[in-house]
């Protein structure tokens, strides 16, 4: 399994595997990994999986579609590197994908 | 003060059900929400976007979903306190007295929480200050559009809310308006609208930049605006004014000494009863083994949930499953046969 590492905001780092076609979103709810709120559930509706994507992978990401970067404008402090994790679905490229959680979420 | 059988607490679709499942007993109740519409999520995050497994509903839309639920509930004319939010609750005797933001009163043996992920309230700026200036020249929506007459705006947002207010204000207001990206997600009509103004020179339009400070002592002097690479700029203002959507939390809530688990409450799946009596958790905010945050999940809670508050409004008096197929009482209550 594609393994993801999840870093929050004080520095705490979590490298853990997560299936394919989960999203990492999932791949953080499911494991309990704080930083990653999805309030919405998955809808791509609320911004509050929000993270930073290390700079290095960014680029090797499925592009982000309109709806997403609509919501990113309601991000807590979003920047270049921002995504919302339920837009990305886990697949074997992303095999050591790094993504920083923001201070928080809201 | 407002006496009734249960107040519920959230108008999602959950929190409107669940007055049809009281209104078929008997029971009347009164829903406080802090939206200013009926709907909940379904309202505020998708209306457009189609939903697949309600039953016996192939497919509709959040917008679609609300507007039967509300069909359904007609019968039972029930009231919506809307832009409130629940703030305390204290016991009196066998009922529960509970306070909102819109200083209503409610006298209740009854609460049942289907407040989803929590209230919807703005979204704040990130910036520090933003907090000492709240509702001194920092806000977040506009009760009186006057207070800005012949005054230097900062508006921020690319929604909707943010376009239409800079367009409104700016016919007698000096208006900034300050997005993160050079795109506006507001109707393309508005954005439009708004770069013409910012042609005849009607309305400053500031991309791609973001807040970086406010400064002011006692009052807002001005702000800076900063480019994610590093330009940032001074801009003197009166008001700043934010319009980033909204976000759930579960706000006082949290303090009525129910148990928490990870942000939602845990029930007993026989009532859907917390852990003080005469307060029920329905539809995502609850949480049991095997909980499906599901619309139709909800609706089953609530089914339960009625009959438990029936025993705590009408002590003295014995509940009666009935089906609506063949019941006069519930079809008298329905308006649609005449009861014996």
């Amino acid at each position: 399994m594609p393994k993801i590492t999840y870093i929050e905001h004080d520095g705490k780092s979590h490298t853990i595997e997560v299936a394919k076609e989960l999203t990492v979103m999932e791949g953080a709810v499911q494991n309990n990994i704080p930083g990653i709120d999805a309030d919405c559930g998955g809808a791509c509706a609320c911004a509050t999986c929000h993270v930073y994507v290390d700079s290095k992978w960014f680029d090797k990401l499925p592009k982000v579609e309109d709806a997403e970067k609509d919501m990113l404008d309601m991000a807590f402090e979003p920047n270049k590197f921002s995504r919302l994790t339920c837009q990305i679905t886990i697949t074997d490229k992303l095999d050591g994908l790094v993504v920083k959680m923001p201070s928080k979420q809201g | 003060m407002i006496k009734t059988d249960v107040l519920v607490i959230g108008a999602g679709p959950v929190g409107i059900f669940v007055i049809q499942q009281l209104g078929l007993i008997g029971l009347k109740a009164e829903v406080v929400d802090n939206l200013d519409k009926i709907g909940g999520q379904c309202i505020e995050l998708y209306p457009d976007k189609p939903i697949y497994d309600i039953p016996a509903i192939p497919s509709c839309t959040g917008e679609g979903l609300t507007k039967n639920l509300l069909e359904q509930i007609k019968p039972f004319k029930t009231n919506f306190h809307l832009n409130e939010r629940v703030e305390e609750i204290s016991k009196e005797k066998n009922n529960w007295k509970v306070q909102t933001s819109g200083k209503k009163t409610f006298i209740t043996p009854n609460i049942i929480i289907a407040a989803g992920v929590g209230s919807f309230e703005p979204r704040k700026f990130s910036v520090k200050e933003a907090e000492k200036f709240e509702n001194n020249g920092v806000f977040y929506s506009i009760k009186d559009k006057t207070i800005f007459k012949n005054k230097k705006v900062c508006i921020f947002g690319g929604g909707d809310s943010a376009l239409d207010w800079a367009i409104e204000l700016s016919n007698f207001a000096d208006v900034t308006l300050v997005h993160r990206r050079h795109e506006f997600r507001g109707a393309e009509h508005s954005a439009s609208i708004a770069r013409q103004l910012e042609k005849e020179g009607k309305l400053k339009i500031k991309t791609p930049f973001q807040i970086n400070s406010i400064e002011g002592k006692d009052k807002i002097t001005g702000i800076t605006i900063k480019e994610e690479d590093g330009k940032s700029e001074k801009i003197p203002t009166d008001y700043v004014l934010g319009f980033f959507g909204l976000i759930m939390k579960l706000g006082p809530i949290v303090d009525w000494g129910l148990n928490l688990d990870n942000k939602t409450i845990p029930v007993n799946t026989e009532n859907f009863q917390t852990n003080k009596e005469g307060i029920f958790a329905i539809g995502d905010i609850c949480t049991y083994p095997g909980k499906l945050k599901l619309i139709l999940s909800g609706f089953h809670e609530g089914a339960l949930a009625a009959r438990a508050c029936f025993k705590l409004a009408r002590p003295n008096e014995k509940y009666r499953f009935e089906f609506t197929t063949t019941s006069k009482t519930l079809q008298g209550r329905l308006g649609v046969k005449k009861s014996d």
